[in-house]
């Protein structure tokens, strides 16, 4: 899979078609998102999260926003940790659930984050980089779903 | 300790991390090659030092951040603003919140509409413009996104082109982005003596 087209594609938008000429507007703002995805869901230095359960988070994450497809893209690179791409999985049998529990809440209970959410992570062993690293992606994913789910809306009610 | 904002303000709080930024002593050179393309140039904040622990990301996300939020043309730089405070708001980021309400009013040279968000939030009585602009950014930022045709015609009714959309939806996603960042990592507080 290509990153370069994930969340173009994601959002039904294709290099034409009726809506391209308006995401053709910002064409450096979508290969920057590009780049950014690249650096979020397969960095060099991966810090504690290797790639594959990146891809897996980010999955889970895509399913609790309701993006299905989204989901299924991201759960094809996540090889062993595929099984984590679920919602319902806590994590707990393959020592993450604390992680976990911190990603779902980032994802979709942002409001209620609290002090004490990071203070878990540290106390379960996450050291501060990895707590950087995981935020990043959960708030990379939030980013990429509303892009997403934007342009749908734009072209599905294109006038 | 300082106490802790919970309220909307437009005076921007301090930011306390709640993990141990980076070192500016003791970075890295990838770390200090990140930090030398955020927008503040100067000073190093605590915020950026925070996110110099993944200097990868930090690297794509200031020149990303630039561009949603300051590219020319499509909609306007305040406009932009009000997806950014509808984020933050749905978010509760009441440091992100502030700092764009603060440019906002910078921008329009008036606190009128931000006075009135922060008052009275989704009631606000705001013009019908800002209102259809705030009300797609505030049903786009939940989790998971509620913004549907309805809050898209009422855009196009309040007159906005497909440009002006587009950039909506990036600045409100941009946000969705950043208050995980702010909110998630950290406090705004007030220091020690000044009015929370």
């Amino acid at each position: 899979m290509s990153a370069n087209e994930t969340t173009l594609a994601t959002a039904g938008f294709g290099e034409t078609g009726p809506a391209a000429d308006v995401v053709a507007q910002r064409p450096k703002i979508f290969e920057m998102t590009a780049v950014a995805e690249e650096a979020v869901l397969r960095p060099k230095e991966e810090g504690r999260w290797p790639h594959p359960l990146r891809a897996a988070m980010a999955a889970r994450i895509a399913a609790l926003n309701g993006f299905g497809d989204l989901a299924v893209r991201y759960a094809s690179e996540a090889g062993d940790f595929a099984g984590l791409a679920n919602p319902a999985r806590d994590g707990v049998a393959d020592g993450l659930g604390p992680v976990l529990a911190f990603m779902d809440r980032v994802a979709v209970e942002t409001r209620n984050v609290v002090a004490t959410d990071i203070s878990a992570l540290q106390d379960a062993g996450v050291a501060d980089a990895d707590i950087v690293r995981l935020s990043e992606l959960n708030a990379f994913l939030a980013y990429q779903i509303r892009v997403v789910a934007g342009l749908r809306l734009m072209s599905e009610g294109k006038p | 300790m300082s106490p802790v904002v919970r309220k909307f303000t437009r005076s921007v709080p301090e930011w306390r991390p709640r993990v141990v930024p980076v070192k500016l002593e003791a970075a890295s050179e990838a770390q200090l090659d990140a930090l030398s393309v955020t927008p503040s140039g100067t000073k190093v904040s605590d915020y950026v030092l925070t996110l110099a622990h993944d200097v990868e990301s930090l690297k794509v996300r200031s020149p990303l951040f630039n561009a949603i939020m300051y590219d020319k043309g499509g909609m306007s730089r305040a406009e932009r603003e009000i997806g950014a405070i509808g984020a933050s708001m749905v978010n509760r980021c009441i440091y992100c919140a502030a700092v764009h309400a603060a440019r906002h009013a910078q921008l329009e040279d008036s606190t009128e509409i931000t006075d009135r968000l922060f008052l009275d939030g989704h009631a606000a009585a705001l013009p019908d413009r800002e209102r259809a602009i705030f009300e797609f950014a505030a049903a786009l930022s939940e989790a998971p996104p509620e913004a549907g045709q309805e809050q898209m015609q009422a855009l196009r009714e309040a007159g906005l082109e497909e440009a002006e959309i587009l950039d909506l939806i990036l600045s409100t996603a941009l946000f969705g982005w950043a208050n995980r960042l702010m909110h998630v990592l950290g406090d705004p507080v007030r220091p020690d003596g000044a009015e929370a």
